[in-house]
């Protein structure tokens, strides 16, 4: 036996197989290890693309970091659909098996306390953008078509245009907080991770809140039609739902809903128009 | 991008997401541990997502308030550069409100 393993997930052993071509990263077929009453999902991968050298070059390539990503979230969402796995970190790599049973026997009881906790949950994200913040690019707002012919026509300009993007901010960031009270109260947990960037998205609109929301498989059909129900709502926002996910925002130390504290997610408003 | 009324069935896939939905999830959440094989995803993740991509559009988000990487210091020296152009930038317009509060002391010059 030649090569790495690639450790998606653990999770508890669960009676309905993997799908049959559940290809992981590298192509290669993504297997269970079972031990100790746990099952790490593994992979065989190539040393000479998942040794460190090999793996940091890599990772440095957008278009395999992306293919790869996907590969890895694959394995973990077809996991989803048969039991509540417990996402591990892109490229966690042993040598062999023994190497994943001794990782499995250390933390154990780690995993069995995650597993417990969020055992029947899945989790949702929730974005919301901005759509004006975002068709207003400095300089060339279509609002300000004339080209000043002073200085002080282009400090009138200048000023309503940032008080436009002040009252923009400051309805984002009303309707971001309530939007986020109302989801968090049918939610068990939540966090709140840093807007994402348009560029890398290729989403359209100022991202003004990234949050995840932990909410019972049960439950689930509701919570997605609250967000369906807030879609418009309010004009000039998009609310946009992705999931179920794995419980990835979950599964840190930190149990508690103020985890990551609050405001993290939300965007704050232009505080540079003085 | 969202269908209405898509069910928690089947799990097929995080429908909807996109490659920054994906690569905040494998890279940043999920549970860390330290394999055999180390790599530090945080280099990884900075050099590539967030330097590569980001820092494209940092004007701009900057200019909107959103400002987390200030505090990630791989991307801080760039953001301290961009805090310097603001602040130069704030301190023209207001030499100029000052010019137009009163245009007789201050020589004109084009904005």
């Amino acid at each position: 036996m030649t090569g790495l393993r690639y450790v998606y997930a653990v999770c508890r052993p669960f009676g309905t197989p993997l799908q049959a071509e559940l290809t992981g990263v590298a192509g290669a077929p993504a297997g269970l290890l079972h031990h100790h009453g746990l099952v790490a999902v593994v992979s065989t991968v190539p040393e000479a693309d998942f040794g460190e050298e090999a793996l940091k070059a890599h990772l440095e390539d957008l278009d395999w970091l992306a293919a790869t990503a996907r590969a890895h979230q694959g394995v973990v969402d077809a996991l989803t659909t048969v039991t509540t796995p417990l996402p591990l970190r892109l490229a966690t790599v042993f040598r062999d098996d023994s190497a994943v049973r001794v990782m499995i026997e250390a933390r154990e009881d780690h995993f069995r306390a995650l597993l417990d906790r969020l055992d029947g949950r899945v989790e949702w994200g929730v974005k919301v953008y901005a759509e004006e913040a975002a068709d207003e690019p400095a300089g060339s707002a279509p609002a300000a078509p004339e080209k000043p012919a002073s200085g002080r026509d282009y400090l009138r300009q200048r000023r309503a245009r940032g008080q436009a993007k002040e009252e923009t901010w400051q309805r984002a960031e009303r309707f971001a907080h309530a939007l986020h009270e109302r989801l968090s109260a049918r939610a068990e947990d939540f966090r709140l991770h840093p807007p994402q960037n348009s560029a890398l998205s290729r989403e359209s609109g100022l991202n003004v809140l990234n949050a995840a929301y932990l909410v019972p498989r049960a439950h689930s059909e509701e919570f997605v039609e609250l967000v369906d129900h807030t879609k418009d709502e309010e004009p000039g926002f998009r609310v946009e739902l992705t999931g179920p996910w794995a419980a990835y925002s979950f599964t840190g130390d930190t149990g508690n809903t103020a985890g990551t504290g609050d405001g993290a997610g939300v965007a704050d408003a232009g505080e540079e128009v003085s | 991008m969202t269908t209405p009324g898509r069910l928690p069935e089947p799990y097929g896939q995080a429908s909807g997401a996109n490659l920054a939905d994906i690569l905040e999830r494998v890279l940043d959440k999920g549970v860390v541990i330290a394999g055999d094989i180390r790599i530090n995803l945080l280099d990884i993740e900075l050099l590539t997502v967030k330097l590569r991509l980001i820092v494209a559009s940092v004007d701009k988000a900057k200019e909107m308030g959103i400002d987390w990487w200030e505090s990630d210091p791989a991307l801080s020296s760039r953001a301290r550069r961009d805090e310097l152009a603001r602040e130069n930038a704030e301190l023209r317009e207001r030499l100029a409100r000052l010019e137009e509060l009163e245009p007789g002391r201050a020589p004109k010059e084009a904005p």
